[in-house]
């Protein structure tokens, strides 16, 4: 995924979830972020910055990778991802539409497209920290 | 805990006023050919429109349109390239012309993945062709754009039909806003479709005379234009 689009989806998500739990002040934010996605880290903080609303002024953005696992749905084979060998065009369609993975990689045993993105596709808010406004 | 990516969808149709998905219970019906001919006919109108393909499967407006090779230019998002004065964006940017073999966790994926980072800007409206059928694609586009209104296509064959049928009722059932519903390829008149959608309580747009120049004018918008279909779908627009 585009890392300012993710960033303004992050943003967007937590204030809304900050609003709906009366939280004044963030803290912390977890997103972990599927390898497939292939993210820079430096770019999403870079672009966290630049987009924060007063509400993040003083929020740490931590980021986990969750390493990519394929299994193949004809023979069973399981497999990492590697953009090794791949042109830039490839690694570059697969970053902003992960299901791009389907029309360049292939099962490394018996070549099918046809696999499980079974670890590593996605991306979600998995906590937030703040300080409640009565507090 | 929740995916960011739903959160910014809604913004990026911020600025853009109609989004009018084109679509149809079956396949083969001519769908993406209607989608291209009134999104060009909206622009000559002088609208500023964007064109999406969301048929996976396949993906036809790049064929009809005759673009290749267009990359979407990347500036805080994507922004779509422009192809004959249409902010166009495809599957086909990414997969060029190689086969997109998509479960529908897969499809459902995409479909958030490229509404999230897509920057549309400002349009007058955004022509939507979508993939055929009531599956997860049709389902999930209703569910995350705003605003969406329908033009459903159907042949003149009862059996395509009975397709576009279960589409209607299920916009229906949805209280998604249909414009109405487009006859194409219809080589004698009967009347049919018209009585079976005015029966439905909604509008039947146009009978489309079956036009055999239009494989002749595919990958070329200019003689697009010359042709019949065209023409009467130009008519359609008229009325948008």
């Amino acid at each position: 995924m585009h890392e300012w689009a993710l960033v303004e989806g992050v943003i967007a998500t937590a204030a809304r979830f900050a609003e709906e739990n009366g939280i004044t002040e963030v803290t912390e934010v977890v997103v972990v972020v599927g390898e497939l996605q292939q993210v820079e880290h430096e770019v999403l903080e870079f672009a966290f910055e630049n987009l924060k609303t007063p509400l993040f002024k003083n929020a740490r953005f931590v980021l986990e990778s969750q390493p990519a696992r394929f299994k193949c749905r004809n023979c069973g084979n399981e497999w990492g991802f590697t953009s090794e060998g791949m042109t830039e065009d490839v690694s570059e369609a697969i970053h902003f539409v992960p299901e791009m993975a389907h029309v360049y990689i292939k099962c490394s045993e018996c070549g099918s497209p046809d696999f499980e993105v079974a670890e590593g596709r996605g991306v979600w808010l998995a906590t937030i920290k703040g300080v409640k406004g009565d507090e | 805990m929740s995916d960011p990516r739903i959160a910014i969808i809604e913004k990026r149709f911020q600025k853009v006023r109609r989004v009018i998905a084109v679509s149809s219970g079956k396949g083969g019906v001519g769908k993406s050919m209607i989608a291209t001919a009134l999104a060009l006919s909206l622009k000559d109108r002088g609208h500023s429109v964007g064109l999406l393909d969301l048929d996976f499967t396949s993906p036809a407006t790049h064929v009809i349109l005759g673009v290749e090779g267009l990359y979407p230019e990347e500036e805080y998002g994507i922004v779509p390239p422009m192809a004959h004065g249409l902010r166009y964006m495809s599957i086909t940017h990414y997969s060029v012309d190689e086969p997109t073999p998509l479960r529908g966790e897969d499809v459902s994926n995409a479909i958030i993945e490229l509404l999230a980072i897509t920057r549309w800007g400002e349009l007058d409206c955004l022509v939507v062709d979508m993939p055929p059928g009531i599956g997860d694609a049709t389902l999930d586009t209703i569910r995350l754009i705003p605003s969406i209104e329908f033009i459903v296509a159907t042949t003149p064959s009862r059996v395509a039909f009975q397709s576009v049928r279960r589409l209607l009722v299920l916009l229906k059932d949805l209280r998604v806003p249909i414009i109405g519903v487009c006859e194409n390829m219809v080589m004698n008149p009967g009347g049919y479709v018209r009585e079976e959608v005015e029966r439905l309580g909604l509008e039947y747009l146009a009978s489309v005379a079956y036009d055999e120049e239009v494989e002749e004018a595919l990958g070329d918008p200019e003689a697009l234009r010359k042709t019949r279909f065209y023409k009467e779908l130009d008519e359609v627009s008229r009325r948008l």
